[in-house]
């Protein structure tokens, strides 16, 4: 089976177990993200073929919900906390550096698309604020200079995530 | 499994833990993992059969101690002794002083006691102490007794009826009393009814809510099960944020071992009363924490609130009566049955009984998660639990209750925390978030910060929220860049009344608290900005400085 098939076959094992019912949307599109990467805009029609449901209602969901990325992210996903205790605690400052450093704004890809840099809102690990998330690893009372090294070292490791 | 066999596997597991002298716990909350909490556990496993103390010494993985900021923190029973910030390295130094020769490291004990003298730990009472993945941890602890005495020996109205004489109230902000809720929903005609556990921590600095079903995830379905049956429910939904991957796998596992033990499903403990539980995932919606945005959101919508009435208690999920109720609301519900509504009423003040979790963060020097008895003053625990503000800097001020919530002044310290009290002041009780900001910390700045996090998060639906904040927004920009008129600060305040009057939800209704409060106690910060174009904290005209 090539990979979109595996992938398919995996979403529509998903939609199965919920029954393809209307209110496992937002389920159902957490899970395929997690198996294509991003929601493209042909998945989510997919999605709503395959539940029955007008497009306008999914893209609507979809585009409501933070977490929902709509476009590809790059290899490394670099998220910044903009919780309160980090914030105060001065993520900002973190985050300026990291956009100067690798010439990439909060929300967007670098060119090469080897980085993405997010913000969330609290990842709730404040006692420890700053926060900042490279790949999957929570680096707590994190400085600027730590930041930029640990994010040199990720794409120095090489891609991460499998992207198409 | 049936009732008296609840009976026989608490009896049973005590003494199974009573062979053990001591009970080592590991934090493995979200807050110590990212700091090697699961190595520790391992070289404590290690070191204990290293050092042949296997036998009497009880290695546990359990939830959070509250001393988030000195993590991985580890617990050491009999006599509490917590060790802070343990690692691999350190671990058999403290088997062979502690366990093998009796004595315990004193260095690397955690030294401020203060910390939990003023804490009264009820919803937090096997946090850090009981394994949250053995049910048999949970049921020792008289675990599960509560739902068996309830369908053993209760009748609906005779739960209601303790809850209402407890005097609680919910614990996600409004405070709305919870006798008062269960009847509601207990009296609506219409079935099926649902439960909907609200565990959407979304205001930003709070994790109380998380830290709880990660070490307790079992007290919340105990809750769960008991007010399904006080009202009737049948199916209950447990919304929890994405962002907490942690705590969803903990309440899966907590779900899955209550189905094996018939405490959840369609017999619950063989009387009869059905009981199913799932999960519903949060998509990163602030909005989603309101009442009835959630039962949109579980129905699979856009987390958009609607105008009520009607109530969910009467119209809530797919047109049915739906009890909607913070999960700490629900994990002191257990207590309650077996101690009883007038026990529970003794805590606390009598116009706001118990106590309430917040996570204590910010500029202080004991960031974490505390627990205390509602009436406690801000003061207490800023200064005494919290420890004070590093760095010898000076206090300015508390944010309390996150965006919805509102920045207090030194002067309105010996504020007590109850509902009404905090409200007056212009803060809100929220969902138990206490930020510290010291004098390096600009009001303006922060107010503007909140204020975009309500821009970002409005939802759409009504205007005075969704054009509204906007417009505030682009005041403080002017205002941060120096080019702010006197006139803003009377702009911002008719408009943050109005925005709070007119809004349909709680999220519209509380954004322009941070606003109005700072307005209202730091007024000469504005005016400091706007006519001398002066941040004393630095954290303005920034880009103008840049530019120079």
């Amino acid at each position: 089976m090539s990979v979109s098939e595996t992938r398919r076959s995996m979403l529509e094992k998903v939609m199965k177990e919920h029954n393809f019912q209307e209110s496992a949307l937002l389920e159902i599109l957490h899970r395929a993200q997690e198996i294509y990467g991003y929601l493209s805009k042909e998945l989510l029609m997919d999605i709503s073929q395959s539940l029955d449901l007008p497009p306008s209602h999914v893209f609507g969901v979809a585009t409501f919900y933070s977490l929902f990325k709509l476009t590809e992210p790059g290899e490394h996903i670099v998220t910044g906390c903009l919780g309160t205790a980090c914030y105060v605690k001065g993520v900002e400052d973190i985050m300026q550096a990291v956009e100067k450093e690798f010439r990439v704004k909060r929300g967007e890809t670098t060119r090469d698309r080897k980085l993405s840099l997010f913000v969330t809102r609290c990842i709730g690990a404040c006692a420890m604020a700053p926060n900042m998330v490279v790949d999957d690893e929570v680096i707590g009372k994190a400085t600027k200079e730590v930041a930029i090294e640990k994010i040199k070292l990720a794409l120095k490791g090489g891609p991460r995530r499998e992207t198409r | 499994m049936k009732l008296d066999e609840l009976q026989e596997i608490a009896e049973h597991e005590v003494d199974f833990q009573r062979a053990y002298k001591y009970r080592i716990n590991v934090c493995c909350s979200s807050g110590c993992v990212p700091f090697g909490a699961f190595k520790v556990l391992k070289a404590f496993e290690d070191a204990v059969k290293e050092l042949g103390v296997e036998k009497e010494c009880k290695v546990a993985r359990t939830g959070c101690i509250g001393t988030c900021s000195v993590g991985p923190a580890v617990l050491i029973e009999p006599g509490d002794y917590l060790y802070q910030s343990v690692t691999p390295e350190k671990v058999r130094e403290i088997v062979r002083d502690h366990i093998v020769l009796g004595l315990p490291a004193k260095e690397m004990l955690y030294s401020d006691k203060a910390f939990f003298e003023k804490q009264h730990r009820l919803v937090l009472r096997n946090a850090g102490k009981i394994d949250p993945s053995r049910i048999q941890d949970y049921i020792a602890m008289g675990g599960y007794s509560a739902i068996a005495k309830c369908l053993a020996t209760m009748t609906p109205q005779g739960v209601i009826y303790e809850i209402r004489t407890s005097g609680l109230r919910g614990r996600g902000g409004a405070g709305f009393p919870t006798g008062q809720k269960w009847s509601l929903v207990a009296r609506a005609q219409n079935t099926p009814k649902y439960i909907v556990a609200n565990l959407d921590e979304g205001d930003p600095g709070v994790f109380a809510n998380r830290t709880l079903a990660e070490a307790d995830p079992h007290a919340i379905i105990e809750g769960m099960l008991i007010a399904a049956y006080a009202v009737g429910a049948e199916k209950g939904y447990l919304y929890i944020r994405s962002e907490y991957p942690l705590a969803i796998q903990t309440l899966q596992k907590a779900i899955a071992q209550g189905k094996t033990m018939s405490l959840l499903g369609d017999n619950v403990l063989e009387t009869g009363f059905k009981f199913n539980l799932e999960l519903r995932f949060g998509q990163g919606a602030f909005v989603a924490g309101e009442e009835t945005a959630i039962l949109a959101s579980v129905e699979g919508r856009r987390a958009m609130p609607r105008p009520r009435p009607p109530y969910p208690a009467n119209s809530g999920l797919w047109g049915k009566p739906t009890l909607i109720q913070n999960v700490e609301t629900l994990a002191n519900i257990p207590l309650i049955v077996q101690n009883g509504g007038l026990w529970f009423h003794k805590i606390g003040t009598p116009k706001c009984t118990g106590t309430k979790c917040f996570s204590l963060t910010g500029k202080i020097n004991n960031p974490g998660l505390i627990e205390v008895p509602m009436g406690t003053t801000l003061r207490e625990v800023v200064f005494d639990i919290g420890g004070g503000i590093p760095e010898g800097k000076r206090f300015k001020a508390v944010l309390v209750g996150g965006p919805s919530g509102g920045c207090l002044p030194e002067t309105l310290l010996e504020v007590p925390i109850d509902y009404d009290s905090l409200t007056k002041a212009g803060a809100i009780m929220g969902s138990g978030g206490i930020v510290v900001i010291d004098e390096s910390d600009c009001m303006v700045d922060t107010a503007k910060f909140f204020t975009e996090f309500c821009v970002d998060e409005s939802c759409g639906r009504c205007t005075p929220c969704r054009a509204g904040l906007p417009r505030m927004k682009e005041i403080y920009d002017r205002i941060t860049s120096g080019i702010g008129k006197v006139e803003d600060v009377q702009t911002l305040e008719k408009n943050g009344v109005f925005i709070r009057d007119a809004s349909l939800c709680g999220l519209g209704q509380t954004a322009p608290n941070p606003i109005l409060t700072t307005l209202r106690y730091f007024k000469e910060e504005y005016m400091q900005h706007i006519v001398e174009k002066k941040c004393q904290a630095g954290k303005c005209f920034r880009s103008k400085e840049a530019e120079a």
